[in-house]
């Protein structure tokens, strides 16, 4: 039988426009032949499915029309509730999440806030040790018993505070001028230096450049007797690397030796103000003079490195000069002459330092 | 006329394809369904999606003639609702875990697979529909969708008679019958 005769008989029986003998005639071809009746059931099931398919269709489309026309008449209101409930439900769909996430953004961004002033303080004081140094005054009580009793009768100056602090400065001009670092300046209130010999004097800031750490001091007490010449004197170019250097400087109440060389022409960070040297200091060494075989002061000792081992910074010697430009503009009656012809030249060591410590002074005060 | 009576008469509308009952059940229950929605993690679209849903799960059981409302109709379409809202939610992920126990549903699970059924039905003829191509398409929807009788079909597709037109229909009809068992079959 045709497919098509059949599909055409399957619809004509579900609508019921056959006649009875048809009707007959096929239900009785259905039980006899069984791919027949298997091809009626998928006509049938096929046509059911068309028939319900143009139902929902048509009722869906009513449905379009009714939401429609309610639409306009406001009865689904959507325009003004659409907006504010997109809002509302984000909000309330993601509240909690919202909260979680501000507090976690705001613990991290305390955390790390903290985590980075605390680590930039922490390289700050790490980086930069300045070379300043406290005084433990038993030490001081007990050496001074021991001066008095070495040189008898005291002839020097006595001071009128226990200090609390100690540094290193040199003298840069025979009429009481010396060079020490800013920072030892900036901290001390009253200024003090003391020399080899165990004689005091009291001293005046004169400049403080914060940028090199340098100052110039003056020494304005009366007792204080003019230098003619000065040993060393200080030099104007830069050095080269791995020149050997000496240092002295005041890290105990004693003057300090030390030596070694310059590591690197730039400071901290790259400053090309500044030198990198290796030679063993310690807090009291700032404003130490860093000189060369040639008894020529090439710096200033200021820093050292924390948390490295033998880094210690130095500002350049040519900084002198532009302090001293600094000073003449400020002020023209402060005249310093600079010495420039050094008498350490071709002699061994201990002679220079034995030549040279008279002008290295202890700068103390509190 | 009570209001279980109102209901019933509603329903038989539905049935029959009524626009003014349609707009009836809209009308009563379409704002509380929108509120539901947007206060649950949805917007004005999906409200209306859901309502439509619901309004066809309702006109599966009311033209079956063996429904019978045994609760309100609010009640009733509430539950098909935040069923179908919830599976939703599930689906996209949303699912936001707050299930309002308080509220006051009756069991529609089986409905909705019913529904779910037709749907895929519904989707699987319509694409055997879109795919046997003209003059067949417009001819079985001509006369299948639109109901039309044979001679107006062969009026307005130009053939010369309505046995030409039937045979052709009939052509068209093994056509999608074959579509639509390939479908059926592809998507069990």
């Amino acid at each position: 039988m045709d497919d098509i005769l059949l599909l055409q008989a399957v619809e004509r029986y579900m609508k019921g426009e056959m006649s009875a003998q048809e009707k007959a005639f096929f239900e009785e071809l259905r039980k006899s032949n069984p791919e027949i009746d298997q091809a009626a059931v998928e006509h049938t099931f096929l046509l059911n499915q068309l028939d319900k398919h143009a139902e929902t269709k048509a009722y869906k489309h009513s449905l379009y029309e009714v939401a429609a026309k309610l639409t306009a008449e406001g009865v689904m209101s959507e325009s003004p509730l659409k907006g504010k409930a997109k809002v509302v439900s984000f909000w309330k769909k993601y509240k909690r999440n919202i909260a979680v996430a501000a507090c976690i953004a705001g613990l991290m961004s305390i955390t790390t806030a903290g985590l980075i002033i605390a680590y930039t303080q922490k390289v700050n004081q790490s980086n930069k040790e300045d070379l300043i140094g406290k005084i433990q005054n038993t030490n001081r009580e007990l050496d001074k018993l021991n001066n008095k009793l070495q040189s008898g009768p005291a002839t020097n100056p006595v001071l009128p505070q226990n200090p609390d602090y100690r540094a290193t400065g040199f003298l840069i001009d025979g009429k009481g001028y010396l060079v020490t670092n800013a920072h030892v300046v900036n901290r001390l209130k009253s200024v003090y230096v003391e020399n080899a010999r165990g004689e005091y004097f009291k001293a005046v800031s004169v400049f403080a450049d914060n940028n090199s750490d340098l100052a110039i001091l003056k020494i304005t007490d009366t007792a204080f007797k003019t230098v003619l010449n000065l040993p060393y004197s200080i030099r104007k170019n830069n050095l080269d690397l791995a020149e050997q250097i000496f240092t002295l400087g005041f890290p105990r109440n004693e003057i300090v030796y030390g030596e070694g060389y310059l590591s690197a022409k730039s400071g901290n960070d790259g400053d090309s103000t500044a030198y990198q040297l290796t030679v063993s200091v310690n807090p009291g060494n700032s404003g130490g003079p860093v000189l060369n075989k040639n008894g020529e002061v090439i710096g200033i000792i200021t820093s050292k490195e924390k948390n490295a081992d033998g880094v210690v910074y130095a500002a350049k010697s040519m900084n002198i000069f532009k302090l001293l430009d600094a000073i003449k503009k400020m002020d023209d009656t402060q005249t310093i002459k600079l010495p420039n012809n050094s008498g350490l030249k071709g002699l061994d060591r201990p002679q220079q330092v034995k030549k040279m410590e008279d002008f290295v002074f202890m700068v103390v005060g509190n | 006329m009570s209001n279980l009576e109102q209901e019933k008469l509603v329903l038989e509308g539905l049935a029959r394809n009524d626009r003014q009952s349609i707009e009836a059940i809209y009308r009563d229950n379409y704002p509380m369904i929108q509120a539901f929605i947007l206060n649950n993690s949805g917007n004005a679209d999906e409200a209306k999606d859901i309502f439509q849903e619901a309004m066809i799960v309702l006109f599966e059981k009311a033209s079956s003639g063996v429904f019978e409302l045994n609760c309100q109709l609010k009640t009733y379409i509430y539950s098909v609702c935040r069923r179908l809202w919830l599976k939703r939610l599930q689906q996209l992920q949303r699912y936001s875990g707050q299930s309002d126990n308080m509220d006051e549903t009756v069991p529609v699970e089986e409905e909705i697979e019913a529904h779910e059924k037709r749907n895929t039905d519904f989707i699987i003829m319509e694409n055997a529909m879109s795919k046997i191509g003209e003059p067949c398409k417009s001819l079985l929807d001509a006369y299948y969708m639109q109901k039309k009788n044979m001679q107006d079909i062969a009026k307005n597709f130009g053939y010369t008679n309505a046995d030409n037109a039937k045979t052709q229909k009939y052509k068209c009809l093994m056509r999608l019958k074959k579509l639509f068992f390939a479908q059926v079959k592809n998507g069990q």
